[in-house]
């Protein structure tokens, strides 16, 4: 039995976080698969990790750095040609303005 | 009656650097290229590419935090800010949130003294006049004290900066009247960005811009960015709050964006200060929120949030790898930070024989510094070469309404009008008009005068030609001068030069005149 409780709310919100549409039986199921990973983490947060780094990479690396010269040529047809849609050089999206 | 308030201003400051490429990929970061012509799978977000860091943006940016006396976090990191818009390819924007690499610093300002906004006893406000900046005066007898009153007067003010952090710029959005398409250019898309992000510190307009001119002359003098805010590579979002004087607390704050120039900033925080006032005066609150300025209807309305909660779900970002800088690397970069703007100004003051009040706008921007310096150089007349700063360039940037940064003539060709000037090649008033070809397209002075025919007529013969056939043309001129009226000389002086079409010495012919008379 799952210990979290993932509400309507909690649903709604995280939909529209993540643009995504979905029907009452597909919210149903997220929220169980949420619940699940939710109890995962709680079991995960058992383990006492007082004064422990928290870790962003598995390798033991820093400072890995480019030199700042161009290298890239113009490639724009190859970036254009994995777009559903492209005019003038552009990509083509739905009408997008911030007001 | 309406209570006193006071207007609490922070900044956060954009401001992209001036790095050949992008900051995660070797794409250049040229303005104005045909959409798309600069982008790589990096930048344009493909799947499984993967960034790698620009050395030369840590060293900006830290640069950058030396010279606004930060701290430098020397063990520092990115991380992921989610958010899904179309000018960002990766649904996620790389900046630093939790280590960014400059915390802790301030810049100071410089004020006239003269705010009537400010309450008094603002904290953090002094008058401390006659500071470091104008030592090089007193040890200096042939500088003009002319801004004497103005030092006197001047608050200085110290506007803390809460942190320096590096991230990416996002493409360019372009909409299409006519039909339901957007169209994304990522020329732009990982360019490396610095934020600013100041304290509250700001209490008018006034500090606002010249917290902002103080922070674009730093930057401008490393060379970091040419902060240009017409053109985007530098850019302010202001956060306001109102409060009582005297009251502790902030105020709820609004957030201004789309200010593309000072006028912009000044008229944008006049009206939502008011704006805020009027609400708290009704009884209403004021609401947290994202505004956006109309520069041209001189109002502000809020951004929609529709279904943009403001949840970035910050991670560490996992694509790379921390960043530390040593001890040595670090003086290295404090090693390589310029002559700052106090300094050049003493030196000025020493080096050059001109008035500490030129010596102060000159060095207070880099591009005038750098033409001065390159042009005296060149002509071994610095006085000269700041006059024709001073006069010419300020009066046509004015005209012009352009920034002392856009100027694109070559210290060469001023220094080379110098020269003809002071070999009587040419007089003044032609001097003027070579000068403006100069300023718009950088013409090759001697060039241009030989070409349109300009140098001063040098023949004497010619000159006591025309200067006969003058005094013949105007007896009556020539009867009131010799009656004693004095100011006759100067008609015929005009008439000569008129006849010469320019090209004589206005001294010469006057002097001419005096002994034939
Ligand atoms: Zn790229």
């Amino acid at each position: 039995m799952v210990e979290n409780r993932i509400t309507d709310e909690t649903m709604e919100y995280v939909g529209i976080l993540a643009k995504l549409k979905l029907s009452q039986e597909e919210k149903e199921q997220a929220k169980k698969d949420m619940e699940k990973i939710l109890d995962y983490i709680d079991k995960l947060n058992e383990l006492d990790t007082d004064g422990v780094e928290p870790m962003s990479h598995a390798f033991d690396l820093h400072n890995v750095f480019r030199e700042d010269r161009v290298e890239n040529e113009n490639q724009r047809d190859q970036m254009l040609s994995n777009a559903p849609e492209e005019k003038n050089g552009s990509f083509v999206v739905p009408k997008t303005v911030e007001s | 009656m309406r209570k006193e308030y006071e207007t609490v201003i922070g900044l956060e400051v954009h401001v992209e650097l001036a790095t050949k490429t992008k900051i995660f990929c070797s794409c250049s970061t040229e303005f104005g290229g045909e959409p798309n012509t600069h982008t790589c799978p990096v930048c344009t977000g493909m799947p499984g590419a993967l960034p790698v860091l620009n050395k030369q943006v840590v060293e900006y940016a830290a640069a950058v935090g030396l010279a606004t006396h930060c701290t430098i976090t020397q063990v520092h990191k990115f991380d992921r800010k989610n958010y899904f818009y179309p000018d960002n390819p990766q649904n996620y924007q790389i900046s630093q949130l939790y280590l960014p690499i400059c915390r802790d610093g301030y810049v100071e300002i410089e004020l006239s003294g003269e705010n009537d906004q400010k309450p008094e006893g603002n904290p953090g406000t002094e008058n401390t006049a006659r500071t470091e900046n104008t030592s090089g005066a007193e040890n200096n007898s042939g500088a003009e004290n002319i801004s004497g009153t103005e030092i006197d007067r001047a608050m200085r003010k110290k506007i803390g900066i809460h942190e320096i952090h590096m991230e990416e710029d996002a493409g360019k959005l372009v909409h299409d009247d006519w039909s339901d398409c957007s169209f994304v250019d990522y020329n732009r898309s990982g360019v490396p960005l610095i934020e600013i992000v100041s304290e509250p510190d700001m209490r008018s307009a006034e500090e606002v811009i010249a917290y902002l001119e103080k922070l674009r002359m730093i930057i401008q003098y490393l060379g970091a960015s040419d902060c240009k805010l017409n053109e985007g590579s530098m850019r302010a979002d202001v956060n306001i709050s109102v409060r009582e004087v005297g009251a502790e607390e902030f105020g709820t704050r609004t957030e201004m964006k789309n200010l593309n120039s000072f006028k912009a900033i000044a008229r944008a925080i006049e009206a939502e200060r008011e704006r805020q006032i009027d609400l708290i005066e009704a009884g209403e609150a004021v609401i947290q929120e994202t505004r956006r300025w109309d520069d041209e209807k001189e109002y502000s309305y809020a951004m929609r949030s529709k279904e943009d909660a403001k949840d970035y779900r910050y991670f560490p970002e996992p694509d790379l790898v921390p960043v530390v800088i040593s001890d040595e690397w670090l003086q290295k970069i404090k090693d390589s930070l310029p002559e700052f703007q106090t300094e050049k100004l003493s030196r000025y003051l020493k080096e050059y024989e001109i008035p500490l009040y030129d010596a102060k706008i000159i060095t207070g921007h880099k591009k005038l510094a750098d033409i001065f310096e390159a042009a005296s150089e060149l002509c071994k007349k610095p006085k000269k070469v700041s006059n024709w700063l001073m006069v010419e360039t300020m009066r046509l940037l004015k005209e012009e309404e352009m920034d002392p940064e856009d100027l694109t003539f070559s210290p060469k060709n001023l220094a080379g009008l110098i020269e003809l000037t002071e070999k009587g090649i040419i007089n003044s008033t032609v001097a003027k008009e070579v000068f403006e070809k100069i300023f718009h397209q950088d013409v090759d002075p001697e060039q241009y005068v030989e070409e349109h025919g300009l140098k001063m007529v040098t023949d004497d013969g010619v000159l006591l030609q025309t200067i006969e056939k003058i005094l013949q043309e105007n007896p009556k001129s020539v009867e009131d001068y010799r009656k004693g009226k004095e100011k006759a000389i100067g008609y015929l002086v005009g008439q000569t030069m008129k006849a010469m079409r320019g090209k004589a010495d206005p001294a010469k012919v006057s002097q001419i005149l005096k002994e034939k008379l």
